[in-house]
């Protein structure tokens, strides 16, 4: 296989006393879909943080293409943020922007483009994600699925290589959903870039994933293609994807 | 070990801690303050950014500036009379008023008055854009979030602040006109012209150099809390206006502080 163009080698993290991530080990590889799931609060947002370099690892390391994120230079770390992009959970659109800005901002404040071909890239974008008429409007103005689709556009307006979505259709209903999902995986295969999604939607992500991997306990207890996925014999797999707690009941 | 040595070893052990993050503190301002200065400059001067601060930093605080200087100057004018009446030196309130204006209140009253109006919307703006990881996304977009939300607002303080004081000493000075002369019947020409013959340029120098540096203590202050908002015991909204709460109250005192540094090296 490929060498992975993000690879996470024995990686932890820790909030005070609380052990999020131990010794996680992942593989990412160029131009495919990694789904990564698991239990609520397992770290899977703080695990895109740690990639897109929101937050540090205590210990362990993180390699772009090979070559640890804590050892290259500041010019190559900004190459790197050049090439990677982040959906986040809530949005995180500026309220006080329009939409059209807030989609323009990073072409505004990153590159050189003219003015009037950022409104050109920004209104292309709009409209390939079913976003008209709303350049002018505010974020408050708009509901959550409209907001999620403009945080998309935000993150796939640069062209980036790698687009980490943290939760991408949380509180969409279920047609939302499936444009969203569609969205990701028919942008994935026209833009070529590689997606890390952290998403709970089973079975949707089988079929948009090439790659899946389940965090549970900070560790990464499998990793593989969808169908080896489904087929695992490991139980906290098999009662994830059926919606069963393993751990709560071990408890009870 | 006995209580007393407990005691003793626990109040060290908080004073060395409370040292060591006061100092920490102070340096990551330090630091926060040198980014948000250079950034000004570094890699272009942000002219929209700095024009729309200006609009909301010095045009938005005009009215409530007049307003306040109109009647410190009054207030001023009255005082000043009623004192001066009794030693029979009423020829001196112009100057009183005036350098009264010129030298402290112009800039200490300006600077509140900014606190209060803009110190703490920058505050709650930026501590909201904390908590809601708009400043994260910035950074997710390769933005600086200190050049991006600090800079334009502190080059525009810079701009502001003096042309703010210089407005609040105007007022202040026909309102102690309007007050002295007017309704107690100062000579109108022996007030003006005492104005005019006892301010020196210095006076309006020194002024000006309190107004600047208040404008950098008002800014980096606020923004600085609102930007560790995310670092507060409290979370949401409650983080939000203690750390509102928090900028105004600290930015306040360190006004008065630097005015009592910088007044005994000025004179």
């Amino acid at each position: 296989m490929d060498q992975p163009l993000i690879q996470l080698i024995g990686v932890n993290k820790k909030f005070g006393s609380n052990t999020v991530l131990h010794d996680a080990n992942l593989s990412i590889y160029k131009g495919e879909v990694t789904t990564i799931i698991g239990k609520s609060g397992v770290g899977k947002s703080v695990l895109l943080k740690l990639i897109i370099g929101l937050m540090d690892p205590d210990s362990g390391r993180i390699l772009f293409n090979g070559t640890s994120l804590a050892e290259i230079s500041k010019t190559e770390k900004k190459g790197f943020k050049k090439k990677i992009s982040y959906m986040f959970q809530g949005s995180a659109l500026f309220d006080f922007m329009t939409v059209f800005e807030n989609v323009a901002l990073p072409l505004m404040e990153t590159t050189s483009l003219k003015s009037d071909e950022i409104e050109t890239c920004v209104h292309n974008m709009l409209s390939q994600l079913d976003l008209h008429n709303i350049d002018e409007r505010y974020p408050s103005q708009l509901s959550g699925g409209m907001k999620k689709r403009v945080a998309m556009a935000r993150a796939l307006v640069i062209d980036p290589e790698i687009v980490l979505f943290d939760e991408p259709t949380t509180g969409l209903d279920p047609i939302r959903k499936n444009a969203v999902h569609d969205m990701i995986s028919n942008y994935q295969k026209k833009f070529k870039f590689t997606g890390v999604v952290v998403s709970h939607e089973i079975p949707d992500i089988f079929y948009i994933s090439q790659r899946v991997a389940m965090l549970d306990r900070g560790r990464f207890i499998i990793e593989g293609k969808p169908e080896e996925i489904r087929a695992a014999s490991n139980p906290v797999v098999q009662n994830f994807i059926k919606g069963i707690d393993i751990h709560r009941s071990e408890e009870l | 070990m006995t209580a007393i040595t407990v005691t003793v070893k626990n109040f060290v052990s908080n004073l060395g801690k409370f040292t060591i993050d006061y100092v920490q503190g102070m340096g990551k301002l330090g630091l926060f303050f040198i980014k948000a200065f250079f950034y000004i400059f570094i890699p272009s001067i942000q002219i929209k950014k700095i024009l729309e601060q200006i609009y909301f930093i010095g045009m938005k605080s005009v009215f409530v500036i007049c307003l306040t200087g109109a009647f410190t100057g009054m207030v001023l004018g009255l005082q000043g009379y009623y004192t001066l009446v009794r030693f029979g030196s009423e020829g001196a309130l112009g100057s009183v008023v005036a350098l009264s204006l010129i030298r402290e209140m112009g800039p200490v009253f300006t600077a509140i008055m900014v606190i209060g109006r803009a110190g703490s919307a920058m505050a709650a703006e930026i501590g909201i854009m904390r908590i809601s990881e708009q400043v994260d996304a910035l950074y997710t977009m390769d933005i600086n979030p200190i050049s991006f939300l600090v800079s334009p607002r502190l080059a525009a303080s810079i701009i502001s602040f003096p042309i703010l004081t210089s407005l609040f000493d105007l007022i202040g000075i026909l309102g102690g006109y309007v007050t002295g002369s007017l309704l107690l019947g100062a000579n109108t020409g022996i007030y003006f012209a005492k104005v005019e013959s006892s301010v020196l340029m210095a006076d309006v120098t020194g002024g000006f150099v309190k107004s600047v540096v208040f404008a950098v203590v008002v800014v980096i202050i606020c923004c600085y809390y609102g930007f560790n908002t995310h670092k507060r015991k409290e979370y949401g909204a409650k983080g939000v206006s203690i750390s509102t709460t928090a900028a105004v109250v600290v930015s306040c005192i360190l006004v008065f502080v630097t005015d009592y540094v910088l007044t005994s090296f000025l004179l």
